[in-house]
């Protein structure tokens, strides 16, 4: 079975690079690559353009902090920290003084005697992040480290992460399937797929203009109409709908007329009641269903032969509430409608 | 909303007598268990305590006569050392199979356990009469040996101290395997995999990692085959030769041909303590061994 098939990627150094992907996308198996503990059929990794595919991990000097963590439990906070400074054979005053160094950046300071056991989830976490950067590799290397936290403290460890890396100027790998941690985190993203890229680029580039319906389903989220393409301009496309609703957007690749396409539309960009513009996409639906979630309510708008979409509006003091059973018009802008060519099925 | 405070204040004693009432029932579940304890085991070591301190009246010539006989304490003596050496063997042996065994896929691990405990489903006696074939003047070793041209005459396998020692090893070596196994596989196969990459040769992995954590594995299984390997009768009996008797064969002997159950019982009393006393040595050693790994 090939888990990873065709990856190619350039990390900028001292960047935060996400691989991003659904389980069994092939996210962990590269980064196992990278670290040394799978080795690839065919192809190279290149470190400070040194190759290290054939290097056993102990040779890579790649930090790296497990999902479990993987603190060692018979050791102290210190001891364990101090670990890839004793097995490098540095002693004394100066293994001391970067261990310190190391737990006063994870914000440990005072928890050296105590043992694995004794730390919550959280401190475990910074253990496994300062043994990793004691020894102050080229590359930190991260598989779903906050995977075990709670959603508090996971966003609090997100802020930690990014001032430590900004810190310390590593570069970071980072794995996830948490397309929130991967937006929020990372300069660049990579979404994988079946064990292949699916798209590369910043957090806003994946998120503003997806090169695939996956894309734009996986990172945030979509309403899709299926259709045709009725006229082409350029990247401006318009599109009729297999309903019969006619609208305007921008193809991720170039399209031609008759093609049959997905087009993609976020609910935050659909704007209930929006004064009238030409250049706006506009149609009329009934709200079927509505979701109150605090800071944004969400409407399910049914749309005739079109179907259902959801639409997310922010709960400003003065925006209106719709109850089940309203009219309601939607507009929204073309800019914001991602047109692809139709998966084969 | 009184209610609310009520509820609590009642349901406290409430609560603590169900927790009382649970613990009766859990001891009432334990009677059939501690009334055999009792019957099968407790009174005949009362038993043999009182026989070992008195025949006609109280006395303590039988422990006496133990302490002042060389022959005795050289039995002792003996028992002690073979059971170390069986000991150490099973861990050299044992440990490198019992890491196998705890890092093979699940259906790969069942059948080595299958394999491992395979002997215990036949007799000892069918076993070790086995390994008398095997390792006789012209058993299947000799012959093999000599075949090879690796030695020129029969090695003594049997009726020696090594005839004991390897078929006390036989025996034992599931129950070090056992125990080893289910430690290591406790131990999280990455904790090896974050030693690798925080820089540490698979020597260095090991020694700072994996042997500390299986450590606890390695104290079980020792002591469970040193002390059974003290009270150990039909092997060193029938592959041992005259002067390899073990304590165990002395009672034995003392029992059935002898008929001085007194001296026997005195025998055992002092093969029970010692078995104790090398208990608690090894739990005072144990305990100083966490509390060093826990503040070095």
């Amino acid at each position: 079975m090939v888990a990873v098939r065709d990856v190619s990627l350039t990390i900028a150094p001292g960047s935060f690079f996400t691989l991003l992907g659904p389980s069994g996308s092939g996210k962990t198996t590269t980064l196992m690559m990278v670290a040394g503990f799978l080795h690839p059929t065919r192809g190279e990794i290149f470190v400070d353009g040194a190759a290290v595919a054939g290097l056993p991990p102990q040779k890579r000097d790649l930090g790296m902090v497990f999902q479990s963590y993987a603190v060692f439990p018979h050791l102290t906070v210190f001891e364990n920290v101090a670990f890839p400074l004793e097995v490098r054979k540095v002693g004394g005053a100066s293994r001391r003084q970067r261990v310190g160094e190391a737990l006063e950046l994870v914000r440990l300071q005072g928890y050296e005697r105590r043992l694995p056991r004794q730390l919550s989830g959280g401190e475990q976490q910074r253990v496994a992040l300062a043994r990793a950067l004691v020894f102050r590799p080229r590359v930190l290397l991260m598989d779903e480290p906050l995977g075990a936290l709670d959603r508090k403290l996971r966003a609090h460890m997100q802020l930690e992460l990014k001032r430590i890396q900004r810190h310390v100027h590593v570069t970071v790998i980072y794995v996830t399937h948490d397309q929130e941690e991967a937006l929020t985190m990372s300069d660049q993203v990579a979404v994988m797929r079946g064990g292949l890229v699916e798209q590369v680029g910043t957090p806003a580039e994946l998120y503003e203009a997806p090169v695939s319906p996956f894309v734009a389903d996986f990172l945030g989220e979509s309403n899709f109409v299926e259709g045709v393409v009725v006229s082409a301009e350029g990247a401006r496309v318009r599109v009729r709908a297999d309903s019969g609703l006619e609208f305007h957007g921008i193809g991720a690749t170039s399209l031609s007329e008759g093609q049959r396409v997905t087009s993609a539309i976020r609910p935050e960009k659909l704007a209930t009641d929006e004064a009238p513009s030409p250049e706006l996409n506009r149609c009329k639906g009934t709200v079927a269903e509505v979701v109150y979630a605090g800071d944004a309510t969400r409407y399910r708008v049914a749309l005739g032969a079109v179907g259902i979409v959801t639409v997310k509006v922010q709960n400003r003091m003065a925006s209106r509430p719709y109850a089940c059973g309203d009219p309601v018009e939607l507009a929204w802008d073309p800019g914001h409608t991602r047109v692809f060519p139709a998966e084969v099925r | 909303m009184s209610e609310v405070g009520a509820v609590p204040l009642a349901a406290m004693p409430a609560a603590a007598a169900a927790e009382r009432r649970e613990q009766w029932g859990q001891l009432a579940l334990l009677l059939p268990a501690l009334l055999a304890l009792a019957a099968l085991f407790v009174y005949p070591l009362l038993g043999i305590l009182f026989r070992s301190v008195h025949k006609t009246d109280y006395t303590l010539e039988f422990y006496r006569h133990v302490f002042r006989t060389p022959v005795y304490l050289t039995v002792i003596w003996l028992t002690f050392r073979t059971a170390a050496v069986v000991t150490a063997i099973c861990l050299v042996i044992g440990y490198p199979l019992a890491y196998v065994l705890a890092r093979a896929r699940p259906r790969m691990a069942r059948l080595l356990v299958i394999v491992v405990v395979l002997p215990f489903f036949t007799s000892i006696i069918v076993r070790t009469y086995a390994w008398m074939v095997l390792l006789g003047r012209n058993g299947i070793v000799n012959q093999y040996l000599m075949d090879l041209h690796l030695v020129r005459a029969p090695l003594a396998l049997l009726y020696n101290p090594s005839g004991v020692v390897i078929g006390m090893t036989y025996v034992l070596l599931p129950f070090m395997v056992l125990t080893l196994a289910s430690v290591m596989r406790g131990i999280d196969p990455s904790l090896v995999s974050a030693a690798h990459s925080l820089g540490a040769s698979p020597a260095q992995a090991f020694r700072r990692v994996y042997l500390p954590l299986s450590a606890p594995g390695i104290a079980g299984g020792a002591l469970l085959v040193f002390i059974l390997s003290l009270g150990f009768f039909i092997t060193p009996a029938l592959m041992g030769g005259p002067p390899d008797v073990m304590i165990a064969m002395l009672i034995e002997r003392e029992v059935e041909l002898t008929l001085n159950w007194s001296f026997a019982s005195a025998l055992a009393v002092i093969l029970l303590v010692l078995t104790l006393a090398g208990y608690a040595v090894y739990h005072r050693v144990v305990r100083l061994g966490q509390l060093f790994e826990g503040h070095s």
